[in-house]
């Protein structure tokens, strides 16, 4: 599973970075994790509020930081 | 469901809880002070006591409520469908709605850059996406909130309404003057392609989350400046004398409009820490025009805000922008000073 963390690094995205590393450690899944923090890159995404949780190249979480629980079940589907 | 029944529940059983504590904030703040803590009423340190102790849970309360309603129906928009309101709309009109849409739509300024450059790619005029951006941040609900707990509606609405003017007016300004070529050159050479417009689908119920997350984040982030606000408010209350701002910040002084929006600027707090100090300003002799001059220059046009806009536009446009930004506020507290 590959998973991007869309943010330019304000507090969010450091936030959202932080919380979906915990629940991978957690739950012990099989992921890259990559903060994407060039805007052109993020551009190319089609989000237009930042942090944004991108699982397999799909954007799945925009424009907020959700709970723990939320990304686990994100990630559940897309795994 | 019954998890779900639950998130309903809970805001049905705290909303009578609320107003009956904001309901007897004054006679139980009186009872503490004059009978359980048996001070002297009047003197310095009783008042500015007195003006703490009912000032921050007061402004506490009317701020998890109104961010709870308003998280509520923020979730109805989306930087997505805003833009989708906002295209092919004529300048004007245009600049009329996007400031309105400003207020309501979820949009912190670290996502300035993509929503900037999403309006762009939709072919909506630079000047209406400048009204969005200087509506958005001015006219945020915790400087309605304490504006509408420390001075009365009338200035609250005094606020909303002269921010929403300038929004409207500078994003206008900014689309007559064509600044395209002050826009950083890559932004019109990309391309990112059409996102898609739909929304997330909620229950009821996750937009009550929605609030309930919109209180933990935002009262979560403010508190501390509320009660340093207040507590700074609460000293000068009964310490600094009436018209000690008279001279400098009051009526008479025509310099003190310029004044407060260059000192203003360069000051980044949020609402909840400026607008207990203005008060105290103006109890002590500042004039309402001044006051509402320094708050929208420190609320409303932010250097961070500013650097951050330097990624997509050239440092002309930025100065053009905050010279228009400056000259709208003054003009604000000049017509205020001289009708109120």
């Amino acid at each position: 599973m590959e998973i991007k963390i869309l943010g330019t690094g304000c507090a969010k995205c450091k936030l959202l970075e932080k919380l979906t590393r915990e629940v991978v450690e957690k739950n012990g899944f099989q992921a890259t994790i990559t903060k994407v923090e060039d805007i052109t890159e993020i551009m190319k995404y089609h989000i237009m509020a930042t942090p944004a949780l991108v699982v397999n190249e799909k954007v799945e979480i925009k424009g907020r930081v959700p709970t723990g629980e939320e990304i686990l079940n994100v990630l559940l589907k897309c795994y | 469901m019954r998890e779900y029944d639950k998130r309903i529940l809970v805001p049905l059983v705290l909303l009578p809880v609320w107003f009956l504590i904001y309901h007897f904030l004054q006679p139980m703040t009186d009872w503490f002070i004059d009978d359980y803590l048996g001070m002297t009423a009047g003197s310095h340190l009783t008042e500015a006591l007195r003006f703490f102790i009912f000032e921050v849970p007061k402004v506490l309360l009317l701020l998890t409520l109104i961010i709870f309603l308003v998280g509520i129906v923020r979730s109805y928009f989306s930087p997505e469908k805003t833009r989708k309101a906002l295209e092919g709309k004529s300048l004007f009109t245009g600049n009329v709605l996007a400031s309105m849409l400003g207020i309501v739509t979820p949009f912190c300024s670290c996502s300035a850059i993509p929503l900037f450059l999403g309006f762009v790619e939709a072919g909506i005029p630079i000047g209406v996406t400048f009204s969005f951006l200087i509506a958005s941040p001015m006219i945020n609900e915790v400087a309605v909130v304490l504006l509408f707990s420390m001075f009365g509606w009338k200035t609250a609405v005094i606020y909303i309404v002269s921010g929403l003017v300038i929004a409207i007016i500078a994003g206008w300004v900014i689309g007559r003057l064509n600044l395209r070529h002050w826009v950083q050159d890559w932004v019109y050479q990309s391309q990112f392609g059409n996102s898609d417009s739909e929304g997330e689908k909620l229950k009821f119920t996750d937009r009550i989350q929605y609030g309930y997350n919109a209180v933990k984040e935002i009262v979560g982030k403010v508190w501390i400046y509320v009660v340093l606000g207040i507590a700074v408010g609460a000293g000068a209350h009964g310490y600094v004398p009436a018209d000690f701002m008279a001279s400098l910040m009051g009526k008479s002084a025509w310099y003190s409009v310029p004044l407060s929006v260059i000192i203003g600027v360069p000051l980044y707090s949020n609402a909840a820490g400026i607008v207990p100090i203005v008060s105290v300003l103006i109890e002590k002799g500042a004039s309402l025009g001044t006051a509402l001059s320094f708050m929208m220059a420190v609320i409303g046009l932010s250097l961070p805000e500013m650097i951050i806009l330097k990624k997509v536009l050239k440092i002309q446009f930025i100065l053009t922008f905050a010279g228009i930004m400056a000259f709208g506020i003054m003009l604000i507290g000049f017509l205020f000073n001289a009708i109120m």
